[in-house]
């Protein structure tokens, strides 16, 4: 096959990128850039976007042998990842920006111009197993696995995509990167979100949304608990940094049970108010079986690194409904519910959808 | 493999390479008073006086440095500084918009740094220079020009510029003009004292010589304030221990490419015209950039509408065929050309460009080469552009 391996800079796709050359594909290396003003994101090894990334995957790529191109995907990025992230945000939602990333730019922008430049496929180091059987399942690494954020991906673009590192563990990728000579062995994992450079969130919505001060509501009591500078500040299940006046009347803590946007309200309550046992989301994706008109047993994931919890899982249309067996707390509007059923060569990703409520 | 990229870098001449290799081997250091530093110092002054023979110049004229960039750097910074230092009130730069950077972003810096007025000349639309802009210029501002700064032959669309007539302007406002040569020495003939220009860069790597050597043409009565300071070398205005190596090889092969400059220019500009001529035929809507007679002979610049001329580099680069989009940025995302939007092309047009120079090297086998991968290239990179609209 023709494929086009992107390349981050990081330890992950340069392996994989190594193993589809080892596989005998004819492999050229991409780099998406995708901030729109690379020295403002030089902040080392937390995203994607430096330009000590670009020249992190090249030197891979030299080293591996491959052409090596660096695509300008900033301004695709900008409106369909980032506006959308601080647009949902605004409206109350928690985003998962990396999702959007892979739906939008890595496995639409990306490999459309891939097919339409003539490569078969695109080659990512996602975490994650797709094989000849077209499913795509957990890594067998669980603590890096990527399939949540994969889930989002249609039967096409699965079609057209290749995870060479489902079978390995970091471990096992880092030492291979080490024997291969990849200078990115070492280099240390990214996190939080690539484009918000000193992994400061709340004053990234800040600078966009500005400030729009408003009160926090008791749930319980009804009363005004505390004030705050921007409901975009908070998600779901958020404890910490709530700022109240006065302690509940139980003295227990405080959790944020949901944010109004249309009354800038912010509305806490304990615990086990957080409490959901149904979901409601939209936009279903289904790639691991047939689309379930009637109620299927299956396991769903409703946050990145979340708890998974049994559910039967109905879809219907553009909405996705599961009764969770078991009450989950902290589910966020704007994350995606995950559908995997069980399986012992790696959990099958069913299908996911992005949560209204 | 077909390289048309020799623009961006050119073979090393045997010969050459053999002068380096055969000086390396010597042990010396040209300001060394002992026997070795004596023949060192020989083969640097051999060189120097091979170099300005073969570009029209005293051989006092010639200033050795570490190759174009910091010839250009020399120029325009260390020419401002000293034409400052002797005029306070001068303290404005005249060049073009169409230079290359290394001449661009230190006059961008010398506005930046150094309170430096910039008068931009425009181009027309195949990106020649008018001595009548320069004219006005000079006649508004003449009397706080510090320096005129403007290329010979431009290095993405292979425009040659008029630089005698340019050099006159101002020679008559007895304000110093620098040329960026690069481009031009060994392509077009080249002759410092007959141009009139007070500075000219020219570097081995274009022209069959090492990387990484180069020299400033600097007319005696010309002050530079140096950026390298040191053991006083090169009339003590570029400081450093004298690559002695790399300046035999450098004047053998500016020799070379002087002596043979005719006979290239017909042989690779009858390449170059079979090129354009099967271009257009394979891909009628192809735009040919740059001046369609005064321009360099290996250079063949176009733009393909519809494309992105990064998809048309990676199709070809995939089929054994090595061109250029003319314009690339050390993160290496393609930006659109500055010499194609200065010519008044749009940043589609810009964006769909690509370049092939040719070289010593060249041969038909190159432009077949071309003409067999380039119509499926430019369908493709079409359907990839409109799949991914902007």
């Amino acid at each position: 096959m023709r494929v086009l391996a992107a390349m981050s800079g990081g330890v992950d796709s340069a392996v994989a990128a190594a193993r589809a050359v080892q596989a005998g594909h004819d492999v050229t290396g991409v780099h998406l850039a995708l901030a729109r003003n690379p020295q403002t994101y030089r902040t080392g090894a937390r995203g994607c976007c430096t330009l000590e990334d670009s020249r992190d995957a090249r030197r891979a790529a030299d080293v591996l042998g491959i052409p090596f191109y660096v695509w300008d995907m900033a301004d695709r990025f900008h409106a369909d990842v980032v506006d959308d992230f601080v647009a949902e945000y605004a409206a109350g939602r928690t985003p998962n920006p990396c999702l959007r990333c892979n739906e939008k730019i890595k496995f639409a922008a990306v490999l459309d111009r891939a097919v339409a430049l003539g490569f078969d496929a695109v080659v990512t180091g996602h975490h994650a197993r797709l094989g000849s059987d077209g499913l795509l399942r957990r890594s067998v690494d669980a603590a890096k696995d990527q399939s949540y954020v994969l889930a989002v991906l249609t039967r096409e673009q699965l079609d057209r995509s290749v995870f060479p590192l489902g079978d390995s563990t970091k471990a096992e990728v880092r030492q291979e990167a080490a024997a291969r000579g990849l200078a990115v062995a070492d280099k240390p994992d990214s996190h939080d979100i690539c484009f918000i450079a000193d992994g400061d969130t709340r004053g990234f919505l800040a600078q966009r949304l500005g400030e729009t001060p408003g009160d926090v509501v008791d749930a319980t009591t009804g009363a005004v608990v505390g004030q705050h500078a921007g409901a975009y500040a908070y998600t779901v299940g958020q404890r910490r940094g709530l700022h109240l006046d006065r302690p509940a009347p139980d003295g227990r803590p405080r959790y944020v049970l949901s944010i109004t946007p249309k009354t800038n309200t912010v509305t806490v309550g304990p615990a086990e108010a957080l409490e959901v046992s149904t979901v409601r989301a939209t936009r279903p994706v289904w790639t691991g079986g047939p689309r379930p008109d009637q109620p299927i047993e299956c396991e769903v994931q409703l946050r990145a690194h979340g708890v998974v919890v049994p559910a039967a899982v109905t879809v219907d249309g553009d909405q996705l409904h599961a009764d969770l067996r078991r009450p989950v707390r902290g589910v966020a509007a704007g994350q995606a519910i995950v559908a995997y059923r069980p399986d012992p060569a790696g959990d099958i990703v069913l299908g996911s959808a992005t949560i209204t409520d | 493999m077909a390289y048309l990229d020799h623009a961006a870098t050119t073979p090393v001449l045997d010969e050459a390479l053999e002068a380096y290799v055969a000086t390396a081997r010597e042990v010396g250091n040209a300001s060394s008073l002992h026997a070795s530093g004596r023949r060192a110092r020989r083969r640097v002054e051999e060189s120097r006086e091979r170099v300005a023979a073969a570009l029209g110049a005293r051989p006092s004229e010639v200033i050795f440095t570490g190759g174009g960039t910091e010839s250009d750097n020399l120029a325009v910074k260390g020419i401002f500084w000293a034409r400052r230092d002797a005029d306070p009130q001068r303290t404005r730069v005249v060049s073009s918009a169409i230079e290359h950077h290394a001449v661009l972003d230190g006059v961008d810096w010398l506005g930046r740094h150094e309170n430096a007025e910039v008068g931009w000349l425009p181009v027309d639309e195949v990106g020649r220079l008018h001595p009548d802009a320069l004219r006005a210029e000079l006649a508004e501002h003449g009397e706080r020009v510090a320096l005129i700064t403007a290329m010979w032959a431009n290095n993405e669309v292979g425009t040659v510029q008029r630089i005698a007539e340019l050099a006159a302007v101002a020679v008559e406002y007895a304000v110093p003009f620098h040329t960026d040569a690069i481009q031009a020495v060994g392509q077009v003939p080249v002759d410092f004292a007959a141009s009139g220009v007070a500075a000219l860069t020219v570097t081995g790597h274009k022209l069959g010589g090492p990387v990484g050597v180069g020299a400033l043409v600097l007319a005696r009565d010309v002050a530079a304030v140096p950026l390298l300071h040191g053991g006083g070398q090169e009339r003590d205005v570029r400081s450093g221990t004298l690559d002695a190596a790399g300046i035999v090889a450098f004047a053998v092969a500016v020799e070379a490419a002087v002596k043979g400059q005719q006979e290239y220019a017909a042989r690779v500009a009858a390449l170059r015209d079979d090129l354009v001529r099967r271009v257009r035929q394979a891909v009628p809507e192809v735009v040919y950039n740059g001046d369609p007679d005064d321009r360099l002979p290996g250079n063949a610049h176009f733009s393909f509408p519809g494309c992105e001329g990064d998809a048309l580099l990676l199709l070809l680069d995939a089929q054994g065929i090595y061109c250029s989009t003319g314009s690339a940025c050390s993160a290496g995302v393609a930006q659109p050309s500055h010499v194609l939007l200065a010519m008044g092309a749009d940043d589609d047009r810009a964006r769909s460009s690509l370049r092939f120079s040719l070289g010593h090297t060249s041969t038909s086998d190159d432009v077949d080469a071309v003409i067999a991968a380039l119509p499926g290239a430019v369908e493709r990179a079409r359907r990839a552009a409109q799949r991914t609209p902007r």
